[in-house]
């Protein structure tokens, strides 16, 4: 039997009172790249920071190719080391260069000498264009390369899994595309990708299926055609409006 | 005396405060009573007067009469100094910890580091560059206390001054006595503002690129 890439069963969560996940179900195959879309405070963001163990959940389970993540007595940094995730506002290390921010994974948690480390992070540093940049630290880069080099600093760890936290919502406009193309690169490489985010275009080009959250569930899920063609729920409807309103469609 | 003192003394606090800040750091319920130990140190060094500590161990260990016990008065001088400071500087490396935006250990984390792996590589490089112009505040007030062990015998600058007035009943020799901690001080003082001003004229480089 073959495993889904990710499975995530029922899963509830709460900030105190406030219930934010309320039952999600949701699973993904290998190479597979879903996006759930959704108004912010619908809980696009908590499930993924969950996926990751970053937030403990309240009910139900997490499954990583198979493997129950959210059961009790396990090894949080194992599984995060098989899960990536990018945020919205970098969170590079300030202190650190480029190369330092991307190799420091791979030396301490893989184990990887440093030439082993620098040799590989220079590869994928050259593949996203950022190979001039190795020595700078992250305030010197501009929004588009720091996202950048907090994509390459993710995938150093060879991810099975890259969980993507609405990454362009803290650029300037003109500095979406870079980062969006370098996702869209990732996408045709095979990476199997859990993306939040409010760029319906870019939900539309790479998504295999889209997920419409609302109010902590996955109200209407399908393929982005279908979607944003025709939605059945009245409420992805008016969300969808909303965006188009906005001009971000 | 006093400088020897205040090199001892500093190379103890430091580790000391940096390894009870990071005790105090450690997450879960399972390290509950390790933090709790670390805060009731904290509390009760910053709480008890500096005076006191070095009267009771300065005085009070070498009574006890046993004989592993060292009756140095220097030695005793350099652990009350150290256990005092050690509280003050450890909530000053705190306070840099928790000056750490959370998403920072989060990012970290999300690689896989444990947490004692983001708090060497990640939290405690930027906390230890935040807090160093308090540090040296403290390293500051630390250098001045070093005149309260001469109330044990231990004949330091303020305590030779005293000797020396009651020789000749001439208040001069407290005037070099001040002037001796002043030249020392004065220009630490001076070293902390001029790393703060690097600091300031660094994170604006940053921004403006």
């Amino acid at each position: 039997m073959t495993s889904d890439a990710l499975r995530i069963e029922d899963v509830h969560k709460s900030f105190g009172k406030l219930e934010v996940l309320r039952g999600i179900d949701l699973a993904l195959a290998e190479h597979e790249v879903v996006c759930l879309i959704g108004a912010s405070g619908s809980g696009k963001s908590t499930l993924l920071r969950c996926v990751n163990l970053l937030e403990p959940i309240d009910a139900g389970r997490i499954l990583v190719r198979g493997e129950d993540v959210t059961a009790p007595g396990i090894d949080v940094n194992r599984v995060r080391r098989r899960i990536g995730i990018v945020f919205q506002a970098f969170n590079l290390f300030p202190h650190m260069t480029v190369l330092e921010n991307v190799t420091l994974g791979p030396r301490k948690v893989l184990g990887l000498s440093k030439s082993r480390a620098v040799e590989e992070a220079d590869r994928l540093l050259e593949r996203f264009g950022l190979a001039d940049k190795r020595t700078e630290y992250p305030d010197r880069l501009s929004g588009g390369q720091q996202q950048r080099v907090a994509i390459v600093r993710a995938i150093a760890m060879q991810p099975e899994l890259l969980l993507l936290d609405e990454v362009t919502s803290a650029l300037d406009p003109e500095l979406v595309s870079e980062v969006l193309d370098a996702i869209r690169e990732l996408a045709e490489g095979g990476m199997t990708m859990l993306i939040a985010t409010h760029e319906m275009g870019f939900a539309r080009d790479v998504a295999s299926r889209v997920c419409f959250i609302h109010e902590g569930r996955i109200l209407e899920e399908g393929p982005p055609a279908e979607i944003f063609a025709a939605p059945k729920e009245e409420r992805t409807r008016q969300f969808l409006q909303r965006i188009v309103a906005a001009g971000r469609m | 005396m006093n400088v020897k003192l205040f090199l001892t003394a500093e190379a103890i606090i430091l580790p000391a405060a940096l390894f009870l800040a990071v005790l105090r750091s450690l997450p879960g319920p399972v390290f509950f009573p390790i933090r709790a130990l670390a805060i009731v140190y904290a509390d009760l060094f910053r709480g008890l007067p500096t005076i006191l500590v070095i009267f009771m161990l300065g005085f009070g260990m070498p009574a006890l009469g046993l004989s592993w016990i060292p009756d140095s008065q220097f030695f005793w001088a350099v652990v009350a100094l150290s256990l005092v400071y050690t509280a003050y500087v450890s909530e000053v490396y705190r306070a840099g910890i928790e000056s750490v935006h959370p998403s920072q250990e989060a990012a970290a984390r999300s690689l896989g580091l444990t947490h004692l792996q983001s708090l060497h590589h990640v939290v405690l490089p930027q906390a230890v560059r935040r807090v160093v112009p308090p540090l040296l505040n403290d390293f500051i007030g630390l250098q001045k206390d070093t005149a309260l062990v001469g109330a044990l015998g231990v004949v330091e600058a303020f305590r030779q001054a005293q000797i020396d007035q009651a020789a000749t009943f001439n208040g001069t020799p407290y005037l070099v006595a001040g002037t001796l901690f002043v030249a020392i001080t004065i220009p630490l003082a001076r070293f902390t503002d001029w790393l703060i001003a690097r600091d300031r004229r660094r994170l604006q480089a940053g921004r403006l690129a």
